[in-house]
């Protein structure tokens, strides 16, 4: 596969960029680094454009499409089994989240330059975006999961440094701090599922892991651990890597937070790639799951629909508007792996997966969209509340334009990119179990009904009083949001299937009209009541609400208090039961032991100093005394004999 | 011809009795010329006693003795230049280089 | 057991050495440290008089007797500030330095007197000066120009230094 070396230079690249910007950034002007790093990722854009042509207009073999590896050097040779490659692995879902992720991230670095402009560190922010694109598409290219697990790690250490890019700001240096951790623990899960697995199959490799043969995973199957099949719990720990990574239940604590980082990272790292990381790890061992481990994959499902409904209750009541669209992605990446849950091999079986993979592709158009589109609103009235927009549509014309086909698309409204990719979860999932379609409708009415509460608290409402008037941002800003309304307008009529599914065959999409149907008239219902409540602004509707469910829109609106949870069960349990005595251990014993050394030391020092006067005739002395003791030893042995 | 051995022992642990004890640096001197004066004494004896055909001993002792001198004219400089600086030639003072 | 004459200069000029080496140790007075030492160097050359190396009973007399002890005396007239020479040196000094050179002092002389020396070749009778001097300025086996050479330079270089260091600035 000759041809399609050029595809390293789609990793090289932002690397090069991330180096430039890191080290000679400080002596550029903003503005270079910037044209910089933006051209250069439209250079790996345009490569990954080319790939997906050539791929996926290059012959079929047998029907799918090829698994192409251009590139694969050994990395690491432990003898053996044992070795780590680095390679390049082409294949549909690869392919396509390569246009996804230098789609996006294009976007995200043009609307940067506007959007950053005048910010302190702008370089470094270009050097930490090129370095996130960087490890983000060698996640997806990777040949096999250790090298997978090498840029896992690379996303997680780059958003960390994206979300406390204003280190300056307490919360923000939280917020990384916690999006670190939360999500470093869960690799750790990962990272013993990598092991298992690869310690019972002797293969990091994807192909060869896919490939499903009974003979590698056979060692896998037989050997048990607590009462599951190793293959299983290594596919769970795996999938666990997965959850922290793309933020689902009860791992999501560290995606709203991660908002204090800039507007457009959080488009780019918090909505349209890293979160769908683990969407794309579930997908990427699909076929292992699907036929190792089929308990595995519905877990996976309900973890997906709980989250989802979970995250979107949260949304209803969210006031920020950025954590909104927080809790809407973490949603609507439970949308997907419930599609991944839910979905089995084969054509018609298949279509969860498919549909998971779509959705990850539309949502990470538009959900990129619409924080581009909240990152403009906040540019122009400098606040992430709700409360302080409201009649926004006047001033910004366009935003508004894109902003509403966001809301439409994510609302699942024909003909917006949304409503196919959901169409096909909610028919994946009625073709599950009926109980889990009805949820997942139901999930999705919720979220057209938080979504256009959103819209119409920013566009539409009394408009509160500002400073100055808003203004419309910068071309600059403006035109990735077109850009990606427009794609987002079209998105849903690729016939997706013919380049993504579970089998590598065609896969013919069609709507189920009566699941289209229901899903569009919920969704319609949905927006409905948020037009009736939110869009005057003067209905006591939602007040009266609240008052009513009193309960729960305060545990709502505290996200159902898991933060607190969490904090219970570090602070008091953890550090109070495990670490307090390990510090008083570590404070006592170990520190004693080395204070101990440290003072003894101390001590004989002070002591032999005096040895060390200076004074030559004490040495005199000392050197007499044992000439001394070695005149009288030599001469006790003379005696003797 | 022990005897000569056991003065010039008394002699020597007598200067280095010297050498411990005082405090001045010209009785450090004083100890060390008798220290050497003793080592003198023992060369002339073993070379009186048991090599008199011989002169290593002797001519040892001369050089010495030249030596000896050599290195005392130094030292009383080295005296009476601290003396002049300090004021003083007590041990105990001279921890100007310390620290 | 009579005595021989030899025997008995050699009695007395053993107590005068004795005696005095220890009092140049203990006295205070560093001028009299300096005139006992005299005194110790005088029964030195006396001794070696007596073992007929009258040679070099001169060179003790001439370099140490009349050129080291002189040059000590001047130094220490030179730097004794009035009343403060007296040294009173510590006990706990004392007492240690007077233990460890009494231990010192009886371990040799036990090696001395319980070793076995080879029979004494004593022969009396002068050294010829005349061979000293060929000797000294001789080239061959046991012959020493060269250390006297090294002497002669060092002793060049001391003068130089001991100039240069005692100089006033």
């Amino acid at each position: 596969m000759n041809e399609m070396e050029f595809t390293l230079y789609i990793l090289i690249l932002p690397l090069v960029s991330f180096i430039i910007l890191g080290l000679g950034g400080y002596k550029m002007k903003p503005v270079v680094s910037g044209l910089l790093g933006s051209v250069l990722l439209g250079a790996t854009t345009l490569l990954s454009y080319a790939t997906a042509f050539i791929y996926f207009t290059a012959p079929r073999v047998d029907g799918a499409f090829a698994k192409m590896m251009p590139y694969n050097m050994k990395w690491l040779d432990f003898g053996g089994t044992l070795q780590f490659n680095l390679g390049i692995l082409l294949d549909p879902i690869s392919v396509m989240m390569l246009v996804v992720i230098s789609t996006v991230s294009l976007m995200v670095h043009i609307y940067s330059m506007g959007y950053m402009h005048g910010e302190k560190g702008f370089q470094r922010y270009y050097a930490f975006l090129s370095l996130f694109t960087f490890s983000m598409l060698g996640l997806v290219l990777a040949t096999n999961i250790f090298q997978m697990y090498l840029f896992w790690e690379l996303v997680g250490v780059s958003s960390f440094l994206l979300i406390g890019f204003y280190y300056t700001k307490p919360e923000a240096v939280a917020a990384s701090k916690k999006a670190f951790i939360v999500t470093r623990f869960a690799d750790l899960g990962f990272l013993i599922g990598i092991l298992l697995l690869s310690f019972y199959t002797g293969t990091f490799d994807f192909d060869k892991l896919c490939s499903c043969d009974p003979a590698l995973f056979s060692g896998a199957i037989q050997a048990s651990f607590l009462g599951y099949s190793v293959i299983s719990v290594a596919l769970a720990l795996i999938f666990i890597g997965g959850a922290g990574k793309s933020a689902m239940f009860p791992l999501q604590i560290w995606l709203p937070d991660a908002m204090e980082g800039p507007t457009p990272v959080s488009a780019l790292i918090h909505a349209a790639t890293m979160v769908v990381a683990g969407v794309f790890l579930v997908a990427r061992l699909f076929p292992v799951y699907e036929t190792f481990a089929p308990d595995v994959l519905h877990g996976i499902a309900y973890v997906g629909a709980f989250t989802s409904l979970f995250a979107a209750a949260i949304a209803c009541v969210q006031t920020d508007i950025k954590r909104v669209l927080a809790f809407s992605t973490i949603s609507q990446i439970g949308f997907m792996m419930v599609a991944l849950g839910v979905s089995g091999m084969g054509s018609h079986e298949g279509t969860g997966y498919m549909a998971g993979m779509f959705h990850l592709f539309t949502h990470a158009m538009f959900k990129a969209l619409l924080f581009l589109g909240a990152g403009a609103i906040i540019h122009a009235v400098h606040s992430n509340e709700m409360s302080n927009m409201g009649g926004l549509r006047k001033h910004l014309p366009v935003t508004h334009i894109t902003f509403l086909i966001a809301c439409l698309a994510i609302s699942g409204i024909p003909p917006f990119s949304g409503f196919f990719s959901k169409d096909e979860i909610l028919a994946a999932s009625f073709s599950f179990s009926p109980l889990m379609g009805i949820a997942m409708s139901g999930i999705a009415g919720l979220t057209a009904f938080y979504m256009f509460r959103l819209y119409y608290r920013i566009f539409w409402g009394t408009p509160s009083e500002h400073k100055h008037t808003p203004h419309e941002a910068p071309a600059l800003m403006t035109v990735p949001l077109i850009f990606l309304a427009v794609v987002t307008c079209v998105a849903g009529f690729i016939p997706f299937g013919e380049f993504v599914s579970s089998d590598g065959l065609i896969y013919e999409i069609h709507l189920d009209p009566t699941v289209a149907i229901t899903s569009v008239v919920v969704a319609c219902l949905a927006i409905g009541f948020a037009t009736w409540m939110y869009k005057k602004g003067s209905n006591t509707m939602p007040d009266q609400l609240a008052t009513t469910f009193c309960g729960l829109h305060t545990a709502a609106s505290h996200r159902f208090y898991i933060d607190e949870v969490y904090l219970f069960i570090t602070r008091k349990i953890i550090f109070d039961r495990i670490s307090t005595p390990i510090a008083w251990f570590d404070r006592h014993v170990v520190d004693g032991f080395m204070n101990g050394l440290s003072w003894s030391a101390n001590r004989v020092a002070y002591l032999i100093r005096g040895f060390q006067s200076g004074n030559v005739q004490q040495y005199a002395y000392v050197f007499l005394i044992g000439t001394f003791l070695i005149v009288a030893l030599a001469l006790s042995q003379y005696i003797n004999f | 011809m022990e005897y000569y051995l056991v003065v010039s022992a008394i002699m020597m642990f007598a200067g280095i009795y010297g050498f411990i004890v005082r405090r001045s640096l010209l009785g450090i001197l004083i100890s060390i010329e008798l220290i050497l004066n003793s080592v003198d004494i023992n060369f002339m004896v073993f070379n009186r006693y048991l090599y008199p055909d011989q002169m290593e001993g002797f001519f040892f002792t001369l050089f010495a003795i030249g030596v000896s001198a050599a290195e005392t004219a130094i030292a009383i400089a080295i005296c009476i230049n601290v003396y002049r600086n300090l004021h003083s030639i007590q041990v105990k003072n001279l921890d100007e280089m310390k620290n | 057991m009579e005595m021989t004459l030899n025997e008995v200069v050699f009695y007395l000029l053993s107590a005068v050495i004795v005696v005095c080496s220890i009092l140049t140790v203990t006295t205070t007075r560093i001028l009299r440290s300096a005139t006992y030492l005299l005194f110790v160097l005088f029964a030195t050359a006396g001794l070696y008089f007596q073992m007929n190396y009258s040679f070099m009973g001169a060179v003790q007399l001439t370099v140490y007797a009349g050129g080291v002890i002189v040059l000590y005396v001047f130094s220490i007239l030179l730097t004794s500030s009035p009343g403060g020479d007296n040294e009173r040196p510590k006990m706990k000094y004392v007492i240690a330095g007077l233990s460890a050179v009494v231990a010192g002092a009886l371990l040799s002389i036990y090696i001395i007197l319980s070793h076995s020396f080879p029979t004494s070749k004593y022969v009396a009778g002068e050294i010829d000066m005349k061979m000293i001097g060929q000797v000294l300025m001789g080239t061959e086996k046991y012959q020493y120009l060269l250390p006297f050479e090294a002497v002669s330079v060092l002793l060049l270089a001391c003068i130089v230094g001991g100039i240069l260091i005692a100089r006033k600035r």
